[in-house]
């Protein structure tokens, strides 16, 4: 008969041992209880649920058509309240009884609350599970003061995420430093500045005594008296495993639910795994372990115990993005024979420290740049002599990509901690299944699935084996100019070149095509911000006579409506210039604006003149429009003046080129009337905030735009759109949408490098674009002073008689 | 038609450098490139679906210099008219000789590989 296995935990341990179980193919039928009512997800994830980098769908681990797949009976909302071992049944909130041969508690952890009267208050969060996440969500915003207590990881997690959605956040941490279990004194100063220059305060050395408010949390109270404001408080103090239930039931329970090296209990029926088990006296807080627990009991329960687990060498890593932390090992630097090696630049914000015991590495920080995590978590590993290697310990020769050398990797190092993924899979899977994008290989492999840290380590290792990667890598701009975009980018800066033509003669052909002449004439503008040699021999001719070339030849005719707002007398003057004109097709664009179609080149001055209007630019690859809905000034629902904001945008924006074509929208309120969801640049009314997303699409494809950030005002979430707009302009390549810019980049990294760059970077995109803002202009105007022969057919002096 | 018929069209600096005009001569549409060295001139309508070759990007394919239709990007090569993309496509246009004198373009009905052989 088959054996019934019952699993108390729906979470990370518990579902991915079950996994192992199925793949050893044992006769189980299995029921899972889970009091979440969600299917397992990745709790690793919640952080950027938090930070609304990722939706929840995105983060589901084993979808329902998972469990039916398999035949387990998933038990979904129900709590097993108590355990009957002598006859061996689980009782379940649900009155249920359900009798068991084999139990896995997998129970995992419950969230510390210190001691801290008022702590009951309305307002006051742990962070466990999706459905604290929601609450936190709901609950934040600009205007709020949250206050998060606990400095360690999980903490500064929810600060940060906490401060992307717009919340005023301050980090109290008990201990004299951040992440004090991770990281020495130093390690952790540097990090406060890093928490600092997101906008994230710190204070440490505090322990909070009281929270204040009447019902609802208004504020804290420290041991020394002092107080700070907060009407959301998040608590993240440490964990305790969940092992009140074994307690209960008579297993033997430390502080976790005491286990063997194969996962055994004191109850031959029972096993544990995850973070609610204790083994040889060490709790769990990280899932990698936890991950090779399911292995060990997969293995002893289906009857082929191997070797047992081993704890591994703690690492972690902190997920926010632009403060890289990574701390791994043993730091203790008082035992015998221990020394340490540090650097240290503080302009840089870059601390690094490696603790040796005799020439070998036994721990290491890393605040700043983790690049080198690796290799270091690889030498803690091997035990390896680095007697031979002192000199390179901190600075490894210097490596082509991002600092880190996948070539130097061993084929049995780790690159994916979560999921245990080795270098060596890798490479296999890549050559098996012609893998070359990150998506294929995380299909295969599932590496860089958990927390995602390592995706850039297997992009490198991607680009390093895959040929069709190679390939695209290599790609150069036409077979004129045989170089990559990146190239000659770094070409026209490096050597000043101010006009395609000199490009052309020293990099090319000293012709071109009309592939790389258009790319280039965009670079050196971008490149001196307009102060370059415009050749419009080199443009296509919608940019040479501004109006876009239509079948026959002829011409269309958008004028600028910034925000699509027009007046009565505007739409006379157009409505007169068609008449006059005879235009043959006056259209409503899907734009927000008005078409005059079928236009003769020679008319287009004459018609721009009498318009009186500026370029709409619908021309050409630059900014096109910002569509906007009623917003707070008319509709019911509007919170907040879409139209203002959209037409003051608009007119920051306008004559000025991009990759490709930009468009924006902006909208009142979340039911999103102009669709800013899906543009390029969208900007998000909310109460009280707004938020700015990019990187949206709905042409030839739809995507969703990702959240750049939650600002409170207009003029935030407008400068926010013009550092975004000019990061866009000098990092993507020409022609590639933002949409394509984003997926490529990641939004991880765009945030980086724009919103929460360094004060310098940020002052420096908007300088920028402000010098490139100075010299445009309406293209329009040069109706008034055409180059020569510019709109005009040439009329011939002679004619021959016949032809 | 053999000998070259020639008339004079537009001071040379009406066509800007790299960029061609078009010419209305009768029913047919001349463009007329500037190549900087020299001029060259070719019927002002591509063989795919009539575009205006001469609002084209004067362009390179191989060692032929080409413009490409701004409709659909078709390259023609401006010495001999051939379509040179797609190369499956054997299409011509017709050239006309070029020769500047006191300043002035002037085109003849004849192609331009003959003026070339009359020149020779
Ligand atoms: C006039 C207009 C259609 C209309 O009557 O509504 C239009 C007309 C053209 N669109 Fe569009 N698009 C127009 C709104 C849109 C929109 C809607 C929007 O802007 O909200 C989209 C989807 C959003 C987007 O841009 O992705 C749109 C997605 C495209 C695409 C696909 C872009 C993509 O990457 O997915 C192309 C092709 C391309 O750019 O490569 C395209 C290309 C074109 C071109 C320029 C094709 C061309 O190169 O000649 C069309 C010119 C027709 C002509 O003869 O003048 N048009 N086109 C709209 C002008 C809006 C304006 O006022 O500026
Ligand atoms: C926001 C956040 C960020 C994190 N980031 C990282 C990270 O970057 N790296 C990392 O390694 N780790 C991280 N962790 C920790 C990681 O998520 C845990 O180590 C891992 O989830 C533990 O797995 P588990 O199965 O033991 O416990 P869980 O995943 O918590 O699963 C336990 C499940 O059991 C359920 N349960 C408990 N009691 C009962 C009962 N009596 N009846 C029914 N169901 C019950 C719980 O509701 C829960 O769903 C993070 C955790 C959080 C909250
Ligand atoms: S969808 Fe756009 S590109 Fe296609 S025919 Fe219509 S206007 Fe032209
Ligand atoms: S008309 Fe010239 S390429 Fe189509």
């Amino acid at each position: 008969m088959r054996q019934r296995l019952v699993l108390i935990g729906n979470g990370m341990a518990g579902v991915a041992c079950v996994d192992q179980i199925l793949k050893h193919g044992a006769p189980f039928d299995v029921t899972i209880f889970g009091d979440e009512t969600h299917v397992n997800y990745n709790r690793i994830m919640l952080s950027s649920v938090l930070a609304g980098e990722k939706e929840f769908d995105d983060i589901v681990l084993n979808d329902i058509d998972w469990y039916r797949k398999h035949g387990i009976k998933a038990r979904l909302g129900v709590r097993i309240e108590a355990i009957d071992r002598e006859a061996r049944t689980v009782a379940g909130s649900d009155g249920s009884i359900t009798p068991y041969d084999k139990l896995i508690f997998a129970t995992g952890s419950n969230a510390f609350v210190p001691p801290i009267e008022g702590s009951d208050k309305n307002g006051v969060f742990v962070w466990r599970t999706l459905d604290d996440t929601r609450q936190l969500v709901g609950m934040s915003g600009p205007g709020i003061k949250a206050a998060v207590i606990g400095g360690g990881l999980l903490g500064l997690e929810a600060a940060r995420g906490l401060q992307v959605r717009g919340c005023d956040v301050t980090v109290i941490h008990i201990a004299g430093h951040l992440m004090e279990r991770q990281l020495d004194p130093t390690g952790g100063s540097y990090l406060t500045q890093k928490m600092n220059g997101l906008g994230v305060k710190v204070l440490t050395g505090k322990s909070t005594k009281a929270v204040l408010g009447n019902g609802h949390v208004e504020g804290l109270r420290f041991a020394d008296g002092s107080e700070i404001d907060a009407n959301l408080v998040v608590i993240a103090a440490g964990i305790r495993p969940n092992s009140g239930l074994a307690r209960a039931a008579g297993l033997e329970v430390n502080r976790g639910i005491v286990v063997s090296d194969h996962m055994e209990t004191s109850d031959p029926n029972i096993y544990a795994v995850g973070e609610c088990t204790e083994h040889r006296g060490q709790l769990f807080g990280l899932v990698a372990p936890l991950f090779d627990q399911g292995k060990v009991l997969a293995a002893a329960i289906t009857g082929r115990p191997g070797e047992g687990f081993q704890a591994s060498a703690p690492a972690a890593k902190l997920k926010i993005m632009g403060v890289d932390v990574f701390s791994a090992g043993d730091l203790d630097e008082s035992k015998p024979g221990t020394e340490s090696v540090r650097f240290e630049d503080p302009s840089l914000g870059i601390y690094k420290k490696l603790v040796l015991r005799e020439n070998r590495l036994v721990g290491v920080v890393l605040v700043g740049d983790a690049s080198d995590d690796h290799r270091y978590v690889n030498w803690i590993r091997t035990k390896e002599d680095l007697t031979k290697q002192r000199r390179h310990l901190l600075t490894p020769p210097p490596a082509a990509d991002a600092g880190f050398d996948v070539a130097q990797m061993a084929d049995s190092e780790t690159v994916c901690g979560c999921l245990g993924v080795t270098k060596g899979a890798i490479i296999e899977a890549i050559h098996q299944h012609g893998i070359s994008t990150l998506g294929q290989l995380k299909d295969r492999t599932r590496a860089s699935t958990g927390c995602g840290t390592c995706a850039q380590v297997c992009q490198s290792i991607l680009k390093a084996v895959s040929p069709e990667f190679e390939e695209e890598k290599a790609k150069v701009m036409c077979d004129c100019v045989r170089f990559n975009q990146e190239q000659v980018r770094e070409m026209i800066r490096t050597q000043r070149l101010k006009s395609v033509q000199e490009v052309l003669d020293i990099y090319g052909n000293g012709i071109g095509c009309e592939i790389c002449k258009p790319a280039i004439s965009y670079m050196v503008d971008v490149a001196w911000c307009g102060d370059h040699d415009e050749d419009r021999s080199a443009r296509y001719i919608n940019d040479r006579v501004h109006a876009n070339i239509q079948k026959d030849g002829t011409f269309s005719v958008v004028p600028r409506m910034r925000g699509g707002v027009t007046t009565p007398s505007e739409l006379r003057r157009i409505a007169d210039v068609a008449d006059k004109y005879k235009v043959p097709m006056v259209k409503v664009t899907g734009s927000q604006r008005l078409d005059l179609l079928g236009v003769r080149k020679e008319d287009l001055p004459k018609i721009w003149e009498e318009l009186g209007m500026p370029s709409g630019q619908a021309y050409t690859k630059g900014l096109r429009m910002v569509k906007t809905c009623v917003g707070s000034e008319f509709c019911r629902f509007g919170t907040q003046d879409a139209i203002k904001t959209g037409v003051e945008l608009e007119t920051r924006l306008e004559n000025l080129f991009s990759p490709h074509k930009t468009k924006l929208a902006v909208v009142g309120c979340p039911r999103n009337c102009a669709e800013a969801t899906v543009k390029d640049i969208g900007l998000i009314g909310q109460d009280g905030s707004w938020q700015v997303v990019v990187g949206g699409a709905a042409g030839k494809g739809v995507r969703k735009a990702d959240l750049l950030v939650t600002v409170a005002t207009s003029e935030e979430a407008i400068e926010a759109a013009e550092i975004f707009f000019q990061y866009y302009r000098e990092n993507a390549s020409y022609l590639e949408r933002t949409y394509d810019f984003l997926e490529r980049l990641g939004i991880e990294k765009v945030r980086r490098e724009t919103i929460y760059a360094a004060d310098d970077v940020r002052a420096g995109l908007i300088d920028r674009l402000r010098k490139s803002k100075a010299r445009s202009y309406d293209a329009w105007l040069e109706g008034r002073q055409p180059r020569t022969t510019q709109f005009v057919q040439i009329s011939p002096i002679e004619t021959w008689s016949s032809v | 038609m053999n000998k070259p018929d020639w008339i004079r069209i537009a001071p040379v600096t009406d066509i800007p450098v790299r960029e061609g005009r078009a010419v209305k001569i009768g029913d047919l549409e001349v463009a007329i490139f500037n190549l900087g060295s020299d001029f060259v001139a070719i019927e002002n309508r591509c063989p795919h679906k009539g575009g205006p070759l001469a609002d084209g990007i004067v362009s390179t394919l191989g060692d032929s210099v080409t413009v490409t239709c701004p409709l659909h990007n078709w390259r023609v090569c401006i010495d001999t008219g051939a379509v040179r993309k797609p190369s499956a496509q054997n299409a011509c246009v017709r050239t006309f000789a070029v020769r500047i004198k006191d300043g002035l373009v002037m085109i003849s009905k004849a192609p331009a590989a003959a003026e070339q052989e009359a020149a020779a």
